[in-house]
Parts: structure tokens; C-alpha cells; sequence
């Protein structure tokens, strides 16, 4: 194989969300002579970002006066902020937490959003590569990070190039930026190497999943920000949901569920479908078209979980070190601002050296240190949470005690001696019928003639101790319907069907075992998400 | 030699295509937009040709408004010599394609014009054919071969019955299929070449095309949709639910 080719960079940023691309735009502007280049795995800018959203505007504030009179596609103005306990059937009214007061906020697509930060950046002179997947590490020879090295396009299931075959190149870089997201398959490989958790609780996840509707005329209110706790979810099981509506007729609704789920045969994406036949929310779609669909694994471990941001030669910002603020429910604001902090400090420094000490006197830190008790007081059970985080929220957070934060992969609960609580769900006939039918409004889309991208690091356990112990998980906690297992001529064997991945992350993180190992496919592949 | 490819901007071919609601048009809003395949085989096509030796230079032509640069932008990372933008914001027939190609044709005399056999957006496979009338030249459509020598093509066309091969004097209009080949993927560095190679932009009324149409456009419609299906238990359920259809 030759050398790869090489191109140089003052600094690489390895993802177009909020806060690769917030960096990138704060790089220009403080330092314009910089070079700046930004790396994204999905076939164009927003086609894996998948979120509620409604944001904060303060950074944009910041970054990008005026944004205003340009504002991204999507923008809608808050009206209006409803919290809703929910039965079965029934509702209750509860009062909006103030971190849930959304007023001066927007609802935007935070996908139509990265697109439009995308071309500020490039106006700004930040070269922007879309549908390339920064698939490895360099390490310069001191042990620094020092760039990354692209995926090579073209290769077969058998890892043999095809005739279509290009070499990925090296970009190298002074500082790279990870801005990969939850989860990000580079910077779980660099926190492993530095350690970069060595002094803080094991990160926890959530699994989103949204889809954006078209309903029938005059049902969709614009600026309604409306959330629901409750049913379809047992007290046990952390989650929520919420329904934003949009202009031009169409609403984004999504459920999210705390990965730290015990219930070994509990189906996400079966809550999330149950919940949508809730009456509320039925009657709002009814009569409507499905657009869009998808999820993605959100941070939930906030303060506690928070690792190290530095190492040599490397910074981590937004969610792939995890800044959402979860009793917000928001996490854009805190990666646009750790993405400009990084940017200003490597203006600054021109290094990746203080920027971890920065970022927790920051506010976003501060911000995440308020809150820190409210989650992880959900441990309990919901009421003992919400009454905990009455307290936390009225006291700001002073309190002198901080919760412990404990892994997803080791809450689910073997099958033998548990009993699922009995959750009556309802029959369905809203869209999607299944997850296939889901995975086709999400428009995935990978060449199947290319290695497979998810992993099983000890594949024996799949069809022997995981069948006894848990049932094979995978084959419902991913969303996607990635993993089945089926009857082949050697006995029950795992089939993956790694083209319907829409790199949501979630099988990296809940698998019991952690022998899913999620790596980045060929450039361009994924899903293609549409104003998610 | 010059080849001419055209280089058509569409709703990615992964894209759940949807009518807009009033039933105007088919909503392009936050949708993603491609190089329609076929025309990424036809550039594919030229660029080997080239690699061959067989031709100097490739130059790709894009009909409509500013954003179908970024197509453009994409035929010329992968490979192509330079870009042509024939300016317009209308929607245009076929034919109103195929007049513009004609005059970007008399400016530039290539030797050879590739077209992809059709745009996966409205279907028509009617540009290449209108065009080779036009330029009352040879074409030879759906072609899934081509080897150039001297002043001739030989083209394999994949047809109804199989496949049929034809030898064409150039200049000609060559439209590709499917099978041709395999287009490459585009180099990072090459993405930062393509943005210093040259990309004209001429007006299409600066051309002398009149925008006429005798297609008119009254409704798009999407297919109806099938009905649910029921879960019968046994032979005999089903058996009554057809009777019950009247079906048996």
C-alpha cells in the first residue's frame, strides 16, 4: 500500500454539528490567517444531526450577530410551554421547572441549522468536507494527537479493495478539534488511551428518537413547546418526551429513554410508537403524513461524567464530551459555547494545553454543575427523582452532596428472577408499523459491499451466555433493527444488518457484554435525515 | 477532441420523494441534492476516455439556476477540465435542454457528447435524442460500452431484446445506462481543485433560447396508496373473507 497523502492544516475539526462547526467559525473570526478544516461523515451538512430542537439563542447571539434577520431554515419564536403528566389515557397538567422555560427561545432543525452554520463557516474561508469519515488517529511521533486519517473508500465485505478503491488521506493538524457527538467512535478510543476519565463517573446515555410530521391543517399551533413524563414509561424507566410544532402544518415529536433501562426486554422504539397513541397525541396526528424519522443516543451524564476535554494535541467539545444540560433538555447552547471556547483558546495558545481548566471555569461547566443532582436522583424511581429535583432546582444547586452517576451497560437485569412491570400497551396503527418501516423514513442508505461497521468483539457470547442471560438485548434496544438472530445451518447465529444503522450509538453503549464496537463506515453513508 | 457532459441536478436518489401538499411541484425543502447518477456515468465515461488519451478535454454543462454549481463543483472534483452554468431559473422541457446543449455545442465543437439516458427526477430520456436531431448527428442511447477509434464509436446499447452493438461517426450524442461502469469517488484534495477550476456562467436568454413550452404541467399526484392488509387465521377465514369480497 503507498503512502497515504497528506493535507496540512493549523487545525482539523472531526464533525459538522453545533460545536465542530461553532469552533470553526470562532477560529476564523478570532484568527483569520488560521487554517481550518471541518470533517463530516454524513452524505452533506445535517444529514446525521437528529435533535428536538429548541435552542437557546445566546450563543448565536454571540457567535453570529444578526443571525436574526438570516435566520436557519426552521425558526420558530416560543410561544408557549405545556408539561404533561401522562396515564394511559388520561393527563394531568405540571408546573413548567424553570430550566424548562423556554421563552426567547427558538425551535429550529438543528440538521437545516448545521447547514447554515456550514455555509458561514465556508464564507469565513473554513474548508467544509462532507461524506468523508475520519476513521483513525494520528499520532505524531511524541504520542500527540496530530490529525486524523480519512476512511478508505472502496473496499469490499472482505476487506479487499474493490476497483473503485481510493486510499484515505492524513490530515494533519496542529490541534484537532473532536466534535464528533454522543459516543463518537475516535474520542472513545482517545479517552481510553489518555484516560481522560480517570477522575470522573462513568458517562451515561439516553436514546432519542423523532419524527417529524405533517398533520392536517390548523392542528399544528406554531411556537407550542409541549413535554410529557409518564406513561408509556414505568416509574423505573427515565424518560420523556416532547412534541414541538413547526410552521407550515408539521410537528416534531421524539421520546427519549434513559439507556440505564433494566428491563432486559423493554423496546425503546415500541415506547416511543405507544406513546404516540396516547389520545393527546393521537388526535394531533391523525389524519397526517409521516416526513421523516430517526434517533441518536443523547449524554445524560452531565457534571459527574464530564472527562478530561484535553489531551496532547486534542480538544473534545460539545457532546462527544458530554455538556448537555439535562433537566434543560438542551444541549446546542453548550456545545456552540464549548466549541467557541476551544476556539478562542487555540487562537489564543495556539495549543490544546489549559483548555480543560477553561472550560470547567466556564459557564458551561457552571451551567452543568447546577444541575448535576437532578438526573441521577431519577435512580430512585420518578417521584422520589421529582421531588429531589424540586430541591436541587430551588436551591440552585448548593447543596453540598453531588449524586454518583453509574454506567448504562451495567443496569439491565439478567432475565432469570426479573419481572418486567406489566405496561398494558395499546394496539397500534399509526405509522411506522415497525422499525424497517421506520429506517425507510430515515433514508439510510450504505454500499452493503463494504466491511461491516458494527463489531462484535467476542461473537461466541451472542448465541450462548447473552441468549441465557439477557435474551439478546440488541435485537430491541436498537432502533433500527440492526440485529436479529436467526436460525442458520450452524445453529442461532446474530445477522447484522449493518445498512440499516442510522449511527445512533446506542448498541455501543447498552450492550451488557460491551462487545459492540461501532466504527465509522465509508464516507457519505448513513442516514439522510431531511429537517431532523 | 472535447467531450460534453451533461450534468443534471436531482433529488438524491435516497430521498423519500414527496408532492407538496397543493399538489404544485415535489418538495425540495431541506432535501438533499445529487448529480443525477446516470450523468455521473456519463462523466465517468468521458473521464476515461481521457485517461485513454482519446480526448483532451471534458467539460461539464449544467442547465438552471446558481445552485446547481455545487453539481457542477462535483463534476469537476471528479475529474473534469471545466464547467459551463447555463443560467436560468425556468422549469425547461427537453427540448428547451436540447437547444441550449446545441448552443454551447456550436461554441465549443466537441467531438463527442455524453448524456446520462434519462434524470431519475421527471424520467423523460428525451434530451440526447432531441439533441442529435438538432445537430442532425448520430446518437446511440442506453449504452452500457464504448470504445472509441479514430473517427468512430463502437457503442453495445442494452435494448428490450438484449444487447445490440452499433458503430457511430463522431461527432455524436452517446447517452449512457447503468451498466457502463462505476463512477469513482472523489479525492479530498481534488475537492479543493475542482474550486480553482474555471466555471462559466452564460444566461440562457444570452443565448438565444427562447423558453417556449407546448408541455404544460397541470398536477402532481402521488400514487395511491395501498390498502391495509387484514391477518387472516386459517384457510377457511381466508377463504370467507374473499367470498365476503366477492372474489370467489
Amino acid at each position: 500500500m503507498s503512502e497515504r497523502e497528506i493535507m496540512e492544516y493549523d487545525v482539523v475539526v472531526v464533525g459538522a454539528g453545533p460545536a465542530g462547526l461553532s469552533c470553526a467559525i470562532r477560529l476564523k473570526q478570532c484568527k483569520p490567517e488560521l487554517t481550518v478544516a471541518v470533517i463530516e461523515k454524513s452524505s452533506e451538512i445535517g444529514a446525521h444531526i437528529l435533535s428536538g430542537a429548541v435552542i437557546e439563542p445566546g450563543p448565536l447571539d454571540r457567535l453570529l450577530p444578526g443571525w436574526r434577520d438570516d435566520p436557519p431554515p426552521v425558526c420558530i419564536p416560543v410561544e408557549r410551554d405545556e408539561i404533561w403528566l401522562l396515564s394511559r389515557s388520561g393527563r394531568r397538567r405540571l408546573p413548567t421547572p424553570p430550566q424548562q422555560k423556554n421563552h426567547g427561545n427558538f425551535i429550529v432543525s438543528l440538521g437545516a441549522m448545521c447547514g447554515w452554520l456550514a455555509q458561514r463557516a465556508e464564507a469565513l474561508g473554513v474548508d467544509v468536507f462532507p461524506g468523508y469519515a475520519a476513521s483513525g488517529i494520528r499520532f505524531t511521533g511524541d504520542g500527540a494527537v496530530g490529525g486524523v486519517i480519512i476512511g478508505d473508500m472502496g473496499v469490499g465485505r472482505d476487506g479487499q479493495p474493490k476497483d473503485s478503491y481510493v486510499q484515505g488521506i492524513e490530515i494533519h493538524a496542529r490541534v484537532t478539534v473532536f466534535g464528533e457527538g454522543v459516543r463518537g467512535h475516535l474520542s472513545k478510543q482517545l479517552i481510553r488511551r489518555f484516560e481522560l476519565d480517570r477522575d470522573a463517573d462513568p458517562q451515561t446515555y439516553g436514546i432519542g428518537m423523532k419524527e417529524l410530521w405533517r398533520v392536517q391543517p390548523g392542528k399544528s399551533q406554531p411556537g407550542l413547546v409541549q413535554h410529557t413524563a409518564g406513561w408509556p414509561l414505568d416509574s423505573h424507566t427515565y424518560g420523556g418526551s416532547f412534541i414541538y410544532h413547526l410552521d407550515k402544518d408539521r410537528i416534531a415529536l421524539g421520546f427519549v429513554c434513559g439507556l440505564d433501562y433494566q428491563d432486559p426486554d423493554f423496546v425503546p422504539f415500541e415506547a416511543f410508537q405507544q406513546f404516540k397513541h396516547h389520545p393527546m397525541v393521537r388526535a394531533l396526528l391523525e389524519g397526517g403524513e409521516i416526513l421523516s424519522a430517526g434517533a441518536r443516543a443523547i449524554t445524560e451524564g452531565g457534571y459527574q461524567s464530564l472527562p478530561k476535554t484535553e489531551m496532547p494535541g486534542a480538544l473534545l467539545v460539545g457532546d462527544c464530551a458530554g455538556t448537555l444540560n439535562v433537566p434543560k433538555i438542551k444541549g446546542t447552547h453548550q456545545a456552540m459555547k464549548s466549541g467557541m471556547l476551544a476556539a478562542e483558546h487555540i487562537a489564543e495558545t495556539g495549543a490544546a494545553e489549559g483548555f480543560d481548566a477553561k472550560l470547567r471555569a466556564s459557564e458551561v461547566v457552571r451551567e452543568l454543575y447546577k444541575v448535576r443532582n437532578i438526573r441521577p436522583a431519577f435512580y430512585k424511581g420518578f417521584w422520589r427523582g421529582f421531588i429531589r429535583a424540586a430541591i436541587e432546582t430551588v436551591t440552585a444547586g448548593k447543596l453540598p452532596t453531588t449524586l454518583k452517576v453509574h454506567a448504562d451497560d451495567t443496569a439491565l437485569r439478567k432475565r432469570a428472577g426479573y419481572t418486567a412491570p406489566d405496561r398494558r400497551w395499546v394496539e397500534r396503527d399509526l405509522p411506522p408499523r415497525d422499525r424497517l418501516a421506520s429506517v425507510y423514513f430515515a433514508a439510510t442508505a450504505h454500499d452493503e459491499d463494504q466491511p461491516v461497521h458494527l463489531q462484535i468483539l467476542q461473537p461466541d457470547i451472542c448465541a450462548t451466555r447473552c441468549v441465557e442471560e439477557y435474551g439478546n438485548p440488541c435485537t430491541r434496544f436498537c432502533p433500527a433493527n440492526v440485529y436479529e438472530m436467526v436460525e442458520g445451518t450452524s445453529g442461532r447465529a446474530l445477522q447484522i444488518n449493518a445498512a440499516n444503522c442510522v449511527h445512533c450509538k446506542t448498541c455501543d453503549i447498552k450492550d451488557p457484554y460491551q462487545i459492540i464496537n461501532w466504527v465509522t463506515p465509508e464516507g457519505g453513508s448513513g442516514p439522510n435525515y431531511q429537517n431532523m | 477532441m472535447k467531450i460534453l457532459v451533461g450534468i443534471k441536478r436531482v433529488v438524491d436518489y435516497n430521498v423519500r420523494v414527496r408532492v407538496l401538499p397543493d399538489g404544485s411541484g415535489v418538495d425540495t425543502d431541506g432535501v438533499k441534492m445529487s448529480v443525477n447518477p446516470f450523468d455521473e456515468i456519463a462523466l465517468e465515461a468521458a473521464l476515461r476516455i481521457r485517461e485513454a488519451g482519446q480526448a483532451e478535454e471534458v467539460i461539464v454543462v449544467s442547465i438552471g439556476g446558481d445552485e446547481c454549481q455545487q453539481q457542477l463543483r462535483t463534476g469537476l472534483a471528479m475529474g473534469a477540465d471545466r464547467a459551463i452554468q447555463v443560467q436560468t431559473g425556468a422549469r425547461l422541457q427537453p427540448l428547451n435542454l436540447a437547444q441550449a446543449f446545441m448552443k454551447i455545442i456550436e461554441r465549443e465543437s466537441p467531438g463527442l457528447v455524453i448524456l446520462g439516458k434519462q434524470a431519475i427526477d421527471d424520467d423523460n430520456s428525451q434530451t440526447g435524442q432531441m439533441l442529435a436531431a438538432l445537430w442532425d448527428r448520430p446518437q446511440a442511447t442506453f449504452v452500457s460500452k464504448i470504445a472509441l477509434s479514430g473517427s468512430t464509436a463502437t457503442v453495445t446499447r442494452e435494448v428490450d431484446s438484449g444487447l445490440e452493438t452499433v458503430e457511430v461517426d463522431l461527432p455524436a450524442v452517446v447517452t449512457v445506462d447503468l451498466r457502463l461502469n462505476e463512477p469513482r469517488f472523489v479525492k479530498l484534495p481534488d475537492i479543493m481543485k475542482a474550486k480553482r477550476k474555471p466555471l462559466d456562467v452564460l444566461p440562457l436568454d444570452a443565448l438565444g433560447v427562447a423558453v417556449d413550452s407546448n408541455v404544460r404541467i397541470s398536477r402532481f399526484a402521488p400514487p395511491a396508496q395501498r390498502a391495509r392488509g387484514v391477518m387472516v387465521g386459517d384457510a377457511a377465514q381466508l377463504v370467507q373473507e374473499l367470498r365476503n369480497r366477492g372474489l370467489v
